[in-house]
């Protein structure tokens, strides 16, 4: 079938601002949107710019606005959307070529929740693993799922107008170890949540919920930890 | 004028294997890891079904029952120092990780809980055993990240999207890097004392697989290039459960926990090949039992060209809680539910058991006798140790990467502290540089999509599953063919900024370099081994094939092929059944 695709183009090198670029296609239904991606570079303009590498929904490279939503080029199949196809980069991160963001800012959120286990230094180390019930681990299973593709910050309204924000995934990565039942470091990232720019900020527009390509419950992980940051109960 | 950077160590590559040397070097000496990718992108978050370690959490085991599976899942050619190493240092970097943070499933105990996989027994072959350490099936996932995180909190450097053109060597010791920058289309040099090289494997060679569409083969083809030698690399991978047409990886954990293969009849037909473990007999048999189930006209679906994994009399509770994301692979990608009916499946190239030769300290060799290149490492799919032999066993590449990562992340730090940085040879980039204006210096109607697909269809269809003298002269030929349009192939994009067509077509050189010595290797070996199958050959011939393979590309563009002896130990080669 034809497939008609709108793609946001733009090369700081030659154009002053972004645009429409029209290409069509030849492609199954089944087809991911990445295909077709690859077949506009493949065959029709070789220039075009974009991140990829596993094309199946787990390595995160890929996330663009799709027809208004943020997806993941490589979990879209073409019988799914709505032709002509609209892409543009996710927003909020500042455009580097066509589909490539700067991912600095995202990943500088990440690092600013301290994401690893945080365990009392001054303690033996067990010379085995530490004992967790499946229930424990079950507490955190879906915020492990993340990729830390930004789908979910880069469709937060907040994080669009507030770049100091934290944003959505940063939450989810503190929520992985806030609520692991190794981790005794809930109170600093707790800390750090706390401020201006953590997770108060949040207004439940459930945008990151409806973009994870991984199924995660953002903003619940998120409100999870806006009420432990109140109670301090974990 | 490329920008000069100095460090102690530098690793090239950021997934399992470059993460987990990073955090062993960063906390000895002053490193950076060069990565093409952001690190989190790389191929070991697609790894699904487990590592497995001698845990004995579950039943009984022992590490030594883990080595002989390994060395009798690779046919016998793995090197039986290294495999003990690997299964006894295995149950530590399991704990290691655990204690790093990785959130491994649980025994109704709270211990990190255990399941079957393919080739993994109890007793040198007695029965199946629960060796297999996992996180539901996204094991892969859970070690790149929790790397990925300890590398964040000990502040580990990282270059990302720097892509690695060249190694520099002064005087035949290991002087740093050449890298390109992809955001600037600048170069670097990383001038150093010590390299390892982590890149991954090159499976994109192949048209269908398992692996990201950025496997193409880097490292082992900057070491080919600079006319050091690359080892079994006859010996690739194809893994019985990739789904129809994609590729895409279904986790052997599907077998594990009662998935069963059947034929376009219906028929289990693993119990014909393998009467003892059936599915879940290793891979290379049982992609060779389904190459010829479809063959010979038993194959599933309108074309009779798959074999269908049936997981419907698995409990629903298990494939949703055990394995989530392949089951949403198959609804997503081929509308299918493996709750209800049978996923359409093919053999798909998966893992590359050769590369860069290496001792069990993760030195490169320069050669077959031993001798070792000063200051240069390597560890994980793109080095051959050789853990794997003939074939490997599933979840031992999880293992690989972190046990010789960890080793190889040490050795380097130690050379590194105990040798002065050797001078950076005269115009260190001057190479690169000439060959990127090359390949943007005038037109061709030539492109590297097109190249690269004839490729891709030509070794799937001759120097796959099965190969034979006819099928794989034809790839050579049409290899050395695609290498004249390759040379006069240029890059249309001039863009400095992220020139994502510079850099695929720099890696279809990769690719052709190591599909030329994938066949080359393959077509000398005239016995049948492991994932080597020859159907003018069938025969594992002991006398004369006991032996790993060198090759290496001489100064005319010829390759030269030379000989090791396996290293044994206390498995003698016998017949593989199982």
């Amino acid at each position: 079938m034809n497939v008609d695709l709108n793609l946001l183009r733009y090369n700081p090198e030659f154009d002053s601002r972004p645009h429409f670029e029209s290409y069509r296609v030849q492609a199954d239904p089944m087809e991911r949107l990445l295909d077709c991606l690859h077949k506009v570079k493949w065959e029709l303009d070789s220039s075009l710019a974009l991140r990829f590498s596993c094309a199946h929904g787990v390595c995160g490279s890929d996330a663009m606005v799709v027809n208004g939503v943020n997806v993941l080029a490589c979990k879209v199949l073409i019988k799914d959307l709505k032709q002509p196809i609209t892409v543009e980069p996710i927003r909020g991160l500042s455009v580097l070529k066509d589909f490539i963001v700067d991912m600095e800012p995202f990943f500088a959120g990440y690092k600013a929740v301290k994401p690893w286990l945080i365990v009392d230094e001054s303690e033996h180390e067990p010379a085995r693993e530490r004992i967790q019930s499946q229930e424990e681990r079950d507490r955190f299973e879906d915020t492990t799922k993340c990729i830390l593709c930004a789908a979910c910050t880069t469709a937060c309204p907040i994080f669009w107008s507030d770049e100091e924000y934290v944003g959505p995934a940063a939450i989810v990565n503190a929520h992985r170890f806030i609520f692991d039942s190794r981790d005794t470091g809930g109170d600093e990232r707790l800390e750090i949540l706390s401020q201006r720019d953590g997770a108060y900020k949040c207004r439940t527009a459930f945008n990151c919920t409806e973009a994870c390509p991984r199924g995660i419950k953002v903003t619940k992980a998120i409100q999870e930890v806006k009420r432990v940051a109140l109670y301090r109960s974990f | 004028m490329a920008q000069i950077h100095e460090y102690d160590a530098v690793i090239v590559g950021a997934g399992g294997a470059g993460l987990r040397a990073a955090l062993e070097a960063g906390r000895r000496v002053k490193t950076a890891v060069v990565s093409k990718l952001y690190p989190t992108r790389s191929h070991t978050g697609a790894a699904q079904g487990g590592m497995c370690a001698a845990l004995a959490n579950v039943e009984e085991d022992s590490w030594e029952w883990h080595a002989f599976d390994t060395v009798k899942g690779s046919d016998f050619l793995a090197d039986q120092d290294a495999v003990d190493i690997m299964c006894k240092e295995a149950v530590d970097s399991v704990l290691e990780l655990e204690r790093m943070g990785l959130p491994f499933n649980r025994t109704p105990e709270g211990r990190i809980d255990q399941r079957r996989f393919g080739g993994h027994t109890s007793n040198h072959g007695e029965a199946p055993v629960k060796r297999a350490c996992y996180a539901a099936d996204r094991t892969g996932h859970m070690i790149l990240q929790t790397l990925f995180q300890q590398c964040t909190k000990f502040g580990v450097e990282f270059y990302n999207e720097f892509f690695v053109l060249d190694l520099l060597m002064a005087d035949g010791v290991c002087s740093g890097i050449v890298a390109y920058e992809l955001a600037t289309g600048r170069l670097h040099i990383f001038h150093c004392k010590s390299v390892l090289f982590a890149t991954g494997g090159y499976g994109k060679m192949f048209k269908i697989t398992s692996n990201a569409h950025t496997l193409t083969g880097d490292g082992p083809g900057v070491v080919y290039r600079a006319g050091l030698p690359l080892e079994d690399m006859e010996f690739y991978q194809f893994h019985p459960t990739g789904l129809y047409r994609l590729g895409i990886l279904l986790s052997e954990a599907a077998r594990g926990e009662g998935g069963i293969l059947r034929n376009g009849e219906g028929e289990r037909f693993m119990e014909r090949y393998a009467p003892t473990i059936k599915d879940l007999a290793p891979r290379d048999m049982v992609s060779r039992a389904e190459f010829f189930e479809i063959k010979e006209g038993r194959g599933a679906g309108p074309d009779k060209d798959c074999i269908l994994l049936d997981l419907t009399e698995v409990d629903p509770e298990v494939i949703e809680k055990k394995l989530p994301d392949i089951t949403e692979f198959a609804r997503t990608y081929l509308d299918v539910d493996p709750v209800k009916e049978g996923v359409p499946i093919v053999p798909t190239a998966h893992y590359a058991m050769g590369g860069i030769p290496t001792n069990v300290q993760a030195e490169v060799l320069a050669d077959h006798t031993g001798a070792v290149v000063q200051g240069f490492y390597a560890a994980g799919e793109c080095a051959c140790v050789s853990v794997h032999g003939a074939n490997r066993l599933g979840t031992n590449s999880l293992l690989d990467i972190v046990v010789f990562g960890r080793r190889g992340g040490i050795a380097m730090a130690e050379y590194a502290s105990t040798h002065p940085l050797p001078p950076l040879p005269e115009g260190a980039e001057k190479a690169s540089e000439k060959w990127i204006a090359a390949l943007c210096d005038g037109g061709s109607e030539e492109s590297t999509a097109s190249i690269r697909a004839t490729l891709q269809d030509e070794m799937m269809d001759k120097a796959s599953v099965v190969r034979t003298e006819d099928s794989l002269s034809s790839v050579l030929s049409t290899i050395t063919e695609l290498r004249k349009r390759y040379e006069v192939c240029r890059v249309k994009d001039r863009s400095k900024i992220f020139n994502t067509e510079l850099v695929e077509h720099i890696e279809l050189g990769f690719l052709l370099d190591m599909a030329e010595a994938l066949v080359v290797a393959a077509r000398a070996r005239t016995e049948s081994r492991g994932g080597h199958y020859r159907e003018d050959h069938q025969m594992r011939e002991d006398d004369h094939w006991l032996k790993h393979s060198f090759i290496t590309r001489t100064a005319a563009g010829d390759t030269k092929l030379h000989h090791k002896d396996v290293t044994m130990g206390r498995y003698e080669p016998v017949e593989r059944k199982y």
